[in-house]
């Protein structure tokens, strides 16, 4: 790898995270991690007795709430993971890893943490009894494929890991999962490119939850986690207009960078990367899931667009309340003196009937002093934005997006080759 | 195949392609990126074209039968072809990583359908990394027999996660694997037996066959004798080591 392609992966998008109760937002951007209480109206000050300043030395990859809110987690290149109590945010745990980590979730009742690391391996971190340092232990593994999105089953069942080679993995998550878990459920299979997101939608007919997916193919997918069976797909960039269902020139163009439920599942928020920022990179799916099809859901698009701003999405977060809370930014841009932008953006309004909205900054939970916080700054210019979100579109697309080569070429590579060239 | 008969790649005598046309290395990097065709799911497996005597028609529907047995790594097919003709009525397929080693494969099955009409049609090979998509080939449970016969040994400790039989990768081979399944492993090399042998002891969902067990089965006595690798040790006088395992449901799980 030259330093050029190398230089390019080394940029980390902007993460978004919010406390399921709306009682706090964390943003992370390079190795910052900001957050602010939504409660107290002011920023929060993190504390790890370990002194270690700043709390990560690179890009930070994955952040998430977690055990209904009373945790929190951080993790990326610099290999650690550290657990923080979301009352004092104070570091409860650190974890080293031997690789850089990926993707991160945390049990419903708050007592392992699971973290991916890049060469594919899940690893799993006890957290009763809180000590300072843990050891990790191995609990599976994809065989040498990045690890995209790590996530529980809404009853803690089963763990289920995406990759960049297309696949879901769904592993029953075992009594004592220190020993490693070994029973794999299904494979859900389908995807022709990376997998970048997995969300959990409720379905009455289906107790365990459907599973939803989002991939470099520019579908969201619906999958029944206990069979592996795909039930839906949806080609989102048709769906939501932004180009002729005939028109497959493109690929890799919109790919799907996040997605997020909101009201339960009744609505299925995806940020879209696109080249053309003038318009819409959000679309909003809306109508509920009947007999495991999502064809309502995909009939009625909506899609945001967000007047005036060239904004693509990095990440979505969505507590329960009919809000959605988006970041854009990088952790650093060449060539560009502000590192680590980010802009949050909230969308209000959602439900059935309603347009969504997307909030003014003074309207925004927590107003200017938010942004503040979380954005580093009160404002930036928005050329920076365009730059940032190509610098994570290339930087995506170099870690996750395999090359290439047309059978031709690779047909006419093998031409002289011995059983070949004999034949005639 | 065309019956070309100045095709000097086929031996005029047997019929069979000619191994010295099909000179490859001896080693392929698992980990690397693969840059051929996979198959997108079980169900995107194309039998016609594997099978096409016993599914005719292209994109069959008739999920009756299936792949039962797997030779991961078959090398030049030698267990294959001798298992053809001894469970004439299962389908089974050799997964080969190296593109020649592969080409090899499927000249010497389709002469021998045309040498010998109605036999070798249950045999197949596929190019591919089995270490990264076993499940995009093989559903749940799908397996009564996977082989691995002389892999890579991988000494360095580094590269030991090269290795076929790799504590994490029993996971996904117990998931191919219908219970009661037999996963089959054999080496000339001490180093490597030991450590398949403890891989499988060490996993809860595979237990080692009783030594009547192994006498019993006639598959057993073709692992060393029916491979290319095989009789090259046996004319070097050298030892193998075999680890025969069942797939079992682990004591701790009721499902």
């Amino acid at each position: 790898m030259d330093s050029e392609t190398k230089k390019d992966i080394e940029v980390a998008p902007a993460l978004i995270a919010v406390h399921p109760d709306q009682c706090s937002v964390a943003v992370a951007v390079g190795h910052h991690l900001r957050v602010f209480d939504l409660l107290a109206g002011s920023a929060v000050s993190l504390t790890d007795d370990s002194d270690a300043s700043p709390f990560h030395t690179d890009n930070i990859r994955a952040i998430r709430f977690g055990a209904k809110g009373k945790l929190f987690v951080s993790a990326g290149d610099d290999k650690t993971v550290k657990v923080w109590s979301t009352q004092s945010w104070r570091c409860l745990t650190s974890v080293s890893s031997e690789k850089r980590v990926s993707a991160v979730a945390i049990s419903d009742d708050g007592t392992y943490v699971c973290f991916a690391d890049k060469f594919g391996l899940v690893w799993i971190v006890d957290l009763d009894p809180p000590l300072r340092d843990k050891k990790p232990a191995p609990l599976l593994s994809h065989y040498c494929s990045i690890i995209t999105s790590l996530e529980f089953s809404p009853h803690g069942r089963f763990i289920l890991s995406a990759d960049r080679d297309f696949k879901i993995r769904v592993t029953c998550f075992p009594k004592n999962p220190l020993n490693g878990a070994h029973q794999i459920q299904s494979f859900c299979l389908g995807h022709t490119e990376f997998v970048s997101c997995l969300a959990f939608v409720q379905a009455q007919e289906c107790p365990q939850g459907l599973l939803l997916s989002g991939s470099g193919d520019a579908t969201v997918r619906l999958w029944n986690v206990d069979s592996g069976a795909l039930l839906d797909t949806c080609e989102v960039a048709t769906k939501a207009g932004l180009l002729e269902s005939d028109d497959k020139a493109e690929e890799h163009e919109h790919a799907v960078t996040d997605l997020c439920t909101v009201l339960d599942g009744l609505l299925v928020a995806v940020a879209i990367q696109r080249q053309d920022y003038h318009y819409s990179i959000l679309s909003f799916l809306t109508g509920r899931i009947l007999f495991g099809f999502l064809t309502s859901l995909f009939d009625n698009a909506v899609v945001v667009s967000i007047a005036g701003e060239a904004f693509v999405p990095t990440c979505l977060a969505s507590p329960s309340a009919g809000k959605l809370w988006m970041v854009t930014g990088v952790s650093t841009l060449p060539g560009c003196n502000f590192p680590a932008l980010a802009r949050v953006k909230v969308i209000s309004g959602i439900d059935d009937e309603q347009e969504p909205v997307v909030m003014g900054d003074n309207g925004i939970p927590g107003g200017e002093k938010l942004l503040e916080t979380l954005q580093g700054t009160a404002s930036v210019d928005d050329n920076a934005f365009l730059a940032a979100a190509e610098a994570v579109k290339t930087a995506m697309g170099q870690l996750l997006i395999k090359k290439q080569y047309p059978s031709e070429n690779r047909e006419s590579r093998k031409k002289c080759r011995n059983d070949r060239k004999l034949k005639g | 195949m065309s019956k070309n008969e100045v095709n000097p790649t086929i031996s005029k005598s047997t019929g069979l392609p000619r191994k010295r046309f099909y000179r490859a290395r001896a080693h392929s990097n698992p980990l690397s990126d693969s840059h051929f065709p996979v198959s997108i799911s079980p169900s995107h497996v194309d039998y016609s074209l594997h099978y096409p005597q016993l599914f005719p028609s292209a994109g069959q529907a008739d999920s009756s039968k299936r792949i039962q047995f797997a030779d991961v790594g078959c090398g030049f097919g030698g267990l294959l072809i001798s298992l053809s003709t001894l469970f004439p009525e299962t389908l089974m397929i050799g997964m080969e990583l190296r593109d020649k080693v592969t080409e090899y494969v499927k000249e010497r099955i389709s002469s021998l359908r045309v040498a010998n009409p109605g036999q070798y049609q249950n045999v197949s090979v596929v190019r591919t990394n089995s270490m990264k998509y076993i499940p995009n080939y093989f559903g749940k449970g799908q397996l009564s027999k996977m082989f691995f016969l002389f892999p890579d040994p991988h000494f360095k400790e580094k590269n030991h996660r090269r290795r076929v039989i790799s504590p994490f990768l029993l996971d996904e081979y117990a998931y191919v694997l219908e219970v009661g399944g037999i996963i089959y492993t054999i080496t000339d090399v001490e180093e490597l037996g030991d450590w398949m042998k403890s891989c499988l002891e060490n996993h809860p969902m595979f237990e080692a066959l009783t030594k009547k067990e192994l006498e019993a089965d006639p598959v057993v006595k073709l692992l060393s004798s029916a491979t290319e690798e095989g009789q090259k040790v046996a004319r070097n006088g050298g030892q193998t080591f075999q680890a025969v395992f069942r797939r079992i449901v682990p004591s701790d799980q009721t499902s």
